[in-house]
């Protein structure tokens, strides 16, 4: 689905991604984790292409990405939910799933109906809130609108960039629950995340990188037992 | 039957990736972590954050036993001590020993390997594992044993010798599965045919064989004498112990664990690598490693690799069995043993002169060993009291140093065969 080898970039005189190497197999949820700063959000933008890489290869389905401009990337089947969801606030729930489901309407799938209900049979809320500015949603529900949005472009590659950040714990658990389902469907989700746990708990495999660099990889549930993974981003002091 | 198919039958491409992905987070690793690595790699002005392809590995330095015994015991690991649940060392004696660390993923993966192995070789859950490979400090034992649990097989941990026990439990607990030395399962095969047992009332199917250099005619006659399928494994200590590499059932070869393992063949002398399969010295890159990550390590046994594919349906390269060591180190009993130990006692030991030769032989299955020894001329033509004195001494401090018995002979001055200069040291009639 996506390989992404000796990934480059940066800003400015700034190297923030050193030679990253990594993948995503159909059907996975890979998780992403490291500190602030670490380069995460950057190798998310790298790959959306709103970030032009420095060096290194990214191949999204067979094909080569890594000098592809940003929209083309959603119309190869790439959508990004972006850190601190970023909905449309004066514009109604459903317009903006409508607006997420533009680059299907562009393919030439004039209908959108049936992208919109399996959103709200994932979202509940969302259906119930259809006619409400996104602006007046609680933290959680504009986070399952985020969602909600890039799912209606249906994206071979879900990316979701820290989906936790700023929710309570009940509603990051119903985020998860959330992202697990979406991958029962069959999609592929490559998640971004500091709540390295619940994202591990959740993710087949997980990469772990610190500053600019992949220093471990493996199946999710051995980064979590990983003593490295624990003290650094656990937050639990082993021995 | 595959354990892991996705790894297993992994389409090159992926492969190359995941390798890829792996030996970029092991190199920053051994390069944060152990000082052996970050040194050499300084000396040699490679950066690990500029390693792009698997291709530049070549610009990496080896590792050899010898780094190994330098930072005897711990100064090769890369984790704490604390993070470490289990240690083995290979086998040898003060100052040879060299230690290997795991961590609980190690042993996770380790038992995922051996996993992979024991199935390529027809084992299941429904099978009864007699592991007969030593338990301690050697990997054989625990190796095997923790896999065979992961593939939910029954296991019975009995351990090395005793062959008519063994035999007993065989026949006892119905044992379908024989995990051992190929030389160990011919002595049983021997004394099973001594004792007159009936075939046909035991229960054996499979016999998964590693640890030494065998050869097919042996295994030819390991599967007629005992009537089962066997398979060779390979592996040692330095980059895990078994698993390796293992044979499936279509026997042509064993197959590498090129997930966890990045090997490549190169010419002992030159330390280029050899032209697609040549024969040459192995050389293995840990690639999942916690523990004890090892890079470019110098096996010392030669083998080739078989690039046809096999037609069990695994992706994974072959190789062919291990054609003999690159150095002189002879494996006598299943114990490795150098002829500079000996030379070192001959030296300490009064009258003898510091020739020597070492003849290995079988005597029926097992390996046998003497050690011929120049005197000086005085005590040769001295009482035969004397003599076996000496002769006990050096057997004595043999037996402490090398762990086995090796029969002593004193032999006239100059009576030992030298070409060139150089002596003869090794005369290994060992036919296998």
């Amino acid at each position: 689905m996506l390989k992404i080898k000796n990934l480059e970039a940066g800003y400015g005189k700034l190297r923030v991604l050193k030679k990253v190497s990594m993948h995503v197999a159909p059907g996975e949820i890979v998780t992403l984790i490291g500190a602030n700063g670490a380069g995460k959000t950057t190798l998310l933008s790298t790959i959306s292409g709103l970030v032009r890489a420095a060096g290194g290869e990214i191949v999204l389905q067979g094909k080569n990405i890594e000098k592809t401009a940003a929209d083309k990337i959603v119309y190869q089947g790439c959508s990004l939910v972006p850190e601190g969801r970023q909905v449309f606030a004066t514009m109604t729930v459903r317009e903006n799933l409508i607006l997420g489901g533009y680059v299907q309407h562009r393919k030439g799938n004039k209908n959108f109906r049936d992208s919109l209900d399996h959103v709200y049979e994932l979202f509940p809320v969302l259906k119930e809130r259809s006619g409400q500015l996104a602006g007046t949603l609680s933290g959680g529900e504009q986070q399952m609108l985020a969602m909600g949005r890039a799912m209606m472009a249906k994206p071979a590659l879900i990316m979701m960039d820290e989906p936790s950040t700023g929710l309570a714990p009940l509603v990051v658990k119903a985020i998860f629950r959330v992202i697990k389902k979406l991958r029962e469907e069959g999609n592929t989700v490559l998640l971004i995340e500091q709540n390295a746990k619940a994202a591990l708990s959740i993710a087949d495999r997980g990469y772990v990188l610190e500053t600019g660099k992949i220093i471990l990889q493996g199946p999710a549930k051995d980064l979590l037992s990983n003593n490295d993974v624990q003290r650094a981003y656990l937050g639990r002091d082993v021995g | 039957m595959y354990w892991e198919e996705d790894k297993e039958c992994i389409s090159r491409a992926d492969l190359e990736q995941l390798q890829l992905e792996r030996l970029q987070a092991t190199l920053y690793r051994v390069a944060t972590h152990v000082p052996f690595y970050r040194k050499k790699f300084r000396e040699l002005g490679i950066d690990p954050e500029n390693f792009s392809s698997l291709d530049d590995l070549r610009q990496l330095p080896f590792t050899t036993k010898q780094d190994l015994r330098d930072n005897y015991p711990y100064d090769l690991f890369a984790v704490p001590l604390r993070e470490v649940v289990r240690i083995h060392a290979s086998s040898g004696t003060t100052g040879q020993a060299t230690v290997v660390g795991y961590t609980e993923n190690d042993i996770k993966n380790w038992s995922k390997l051996i996993a992979r192995i024991l199935t390529a070789a027809g084992v299941t859950k429904d099978d009864v594992v007699q592991i007969a490979f030593g338990y301690g400090l050697f990997t054989g034992g625990f190796g095997l044993h923790y896999g065979a649990e992961r593939v939910g097989a029954s296991v019975i941990p009995i351990s090395s010798g005793n062959s008519k026990r063994q035999i007993q439990i065989m026949q006892d607990f119905r044992t379908t599965a024989l995990v051992c030395t190929p030389s160990y399962a011919l002595l049983l095969a021997d004394v099973i045919e001594e004792q007159g047992i009936n075939l046909a009332s035991m229960s054996l199917k499979y016999g998964l064989f590693g640890g030494e250099p065998w050869s097919e005619a042996m295994r030819n006659e390991i599967q007629d004498k005992l009537s089962i399928i066997a398979t060779d494994n390979y592996g040692l200590s330095e980059v895990m112990g078994p698993g390796v590499a293992g044979e499936c059932r279509e026997r042509k070869g064993l197959h590498l664990n090129e997930d966890h393992f990045l090997v490549e063949v190169i010419d002992p002398d030159t330390l280029e690598p050899v032209a697609p399969g040549e024969i040459g010295e192995l050389v293995i890159t840990t690639l999942t490693k916690e523990a004890f990550p090892v890079i470019r390590y110098r096996t010392r046994d030669l083998t080739r690799l078989i690039a046809e594919p096999c037609l069990c349906g695994r992706t994974l390269t072959r190789m062919e069995r291990v054609l003999g060591r690159t150095d002189d180190m002879l494996i006598i009993k299943g114990v490795n043993v150098y002829p500079s130990q000996i030379e070192e006692i001959l030296f300490e030991v009064e009258g003898t002169k510091p020739h020597y030769q070492i003849v290995v032989e079988r005597e029926g299955r097992l390996d046998k060993a003497t050690v011929l020894v120049e005197v000086v001329e005085s005590l040769f033509f001295d009482r035969i009291a004397k003599q076996n004195e000496l002769i006990d001494l050096i057997k004595k401090r043999l037996a402490t140093e090398l762990g086995i018995g090796v029969e002593v002979k004193l032999v006239e001055e100059k009576s030992l065969e030298r070409s060139e200069g150089k002596a003869k040291r090794i005369i290994d009639k060992r036919e296998l």
